[in-house]
């Protein structure tokens, strides 16, 4: 745990604030997009295990909708948005004006397109602000999109945070339409930094942070 | 005879465990990572591991988590599943897993390649200590959840499009 105990207060505070501007602007081009109001959570920091950060979403073998981007550039690391699969219907018969559509019975290029197009648009728009914020190069690969899983998916972007630990720090914002029953979330945005890159961004902002 | 409640041992992430008949042990989720069992069916003894990355060399930290590596896992899952009763000479191995969950059409550096790489380095761990592989479903993009019952030396392997699957 000794990466982790370098973390203090201050450094979980940035994280959130980078979670709270990335996510707020990624919601704001998701509500432009779908002419909605989306509601997004005050977000999380956390130490967790991997097992940990599979219950967030429902447990390992849960299945969703997510589109993955590697971040390239001065701070690099992964980046998952991640959708419940009705959620995702829904977006996506919003987006094609088709409100018959359904997922599971017709992964139609169209559909699939949309939906990478919107993991495209809301990931570029977390990144770019984030670039903003902190003044680092940091640009998307192109995206991909997958529904399965959800422990098959959020694994790969483990792979560069296994190699120093069994924990990861997680930067978890969750999204939901206004309105819809009981609140429930329906969205997450997960930011997950390579390693090496927390004091890349932490000096970007002024705060130090000991190698 | 009291019939006996049939426990589902899990395995996490990086993780491994041994189970005796009638439980039965499972891991969910396999992306590139890759589940591997390794038993002895006269014994009804079984030990799964959850192996994440081919080769501790990997490792940038010093207090390591042994079932994280392929080569490390291996034989520390050999060690335990004997000290539960397995016999030397006599153990199976079934696997799974090692998906390329997502393409890039550029940019594919080696960590991408992971399932492939893990696939690799499994088989090479088993070869090395003797150990033949009865089965495997590896590769493809699609997540899998397994589950190995040691009484009968079946693995269920379940995916999101394709069901359930025996070997």
């Amino acid at each position: 745990m000794s990466y982790f105990e370098r973390m203090d207060a201050v450094h979980m505070d940035i994280l959130k604030e980078i979670g709270n501007i990335g996510a707020g602007h990624a919601a704001t081009a998701l509500s432009k997009l779908l002419n909605k109001r989306i509601e997004m959570t005050i977000p999380d920091v956390r130490i967790i295990s991997f097992d940990e950060m599979m219950d967030i979403v429902g447990g390992a073998d849960n299945v969703v909708a997510a589109v993955f981007l590697r971040i390239e550039g001065d701070a690099p690391g992964n980046m998952f948005f991640v959708l419940s699969i009705e959620q995702a219907e829904r977006f996506v018969q919003q987006m094609i004006g088709d409100e018959q559509f359904k997922l599971e019975q017709d992964c139609s290029e169209l559909s699939l397109s949309a939906l990478q197009e919107l993991g495209n648009i809301l990931a570029g728009s977390y990144l770019s602000s984030l670039s903003d914020f902190t003044n680092l190069n940091l640009h998307p690969s192109v995206p991909a999109l997958s529904i399965d899983m959800i422990g098959a998916i959020l694994s790969y972007g483990l792979i560069e945070m296994s190699r120093v630990g069994d924990h990861v720090i997680v930067v978890d914002t969750a999204i939901h339409e206004e309105h819809q029953p009981d609140d429930r979330v329906n969205g997450h945005f997960f930011l997950l930094p390579d390693p090496e890159s927390f004091h890349i961004i932490f000096r970007a902002l002024g705060v130090e942070h000991d190698e | 005879m009291m019939s006996e409640i049939v426990q589902v041992v899990k395995v996490g992430i990086a993780d491994m465990n041994v189970v005796k008949a009638p439980h039965v042990i499972r891991t969910c989720g396999l992306g590139s990572c890759v589940g591997v069992v390794v038993y002895d069916l006269v014994k009804e003894v079984a030990g799964m591991a959850h192996v994440m990355l081919p080769d501790s060399s990997l490792a940038k930290s010093e207090n390591m988590n042994v079932a994280k590596y392929a080569d490390t896992a291996i034989e520390e899952l050999i060690r335990r599943v004997i000290g539960a009763g397995g016999r030397n000479g006599h153990l199976k191995a079934k696997m799974a897993g090692g998906a390329q969950m997502f393409q890039f059409r550029t940019g594919t550096t080696d960590m991408m390649r992971i399932g492939p790489r893990n696939v690799e380095a499994v088989r090479q761990q088993l070869q090395r200590f003797r150990i033949p592989i009865v089965a495997e479903d590896v590769g493809g993009s699609s997540g899998r959840t397994i589950e190995f019952h040691p009484k009968t030396g079946m693995l269920l392997i379940r995916t999101v499009n394709q069901g359930v699957r025996e070997m």
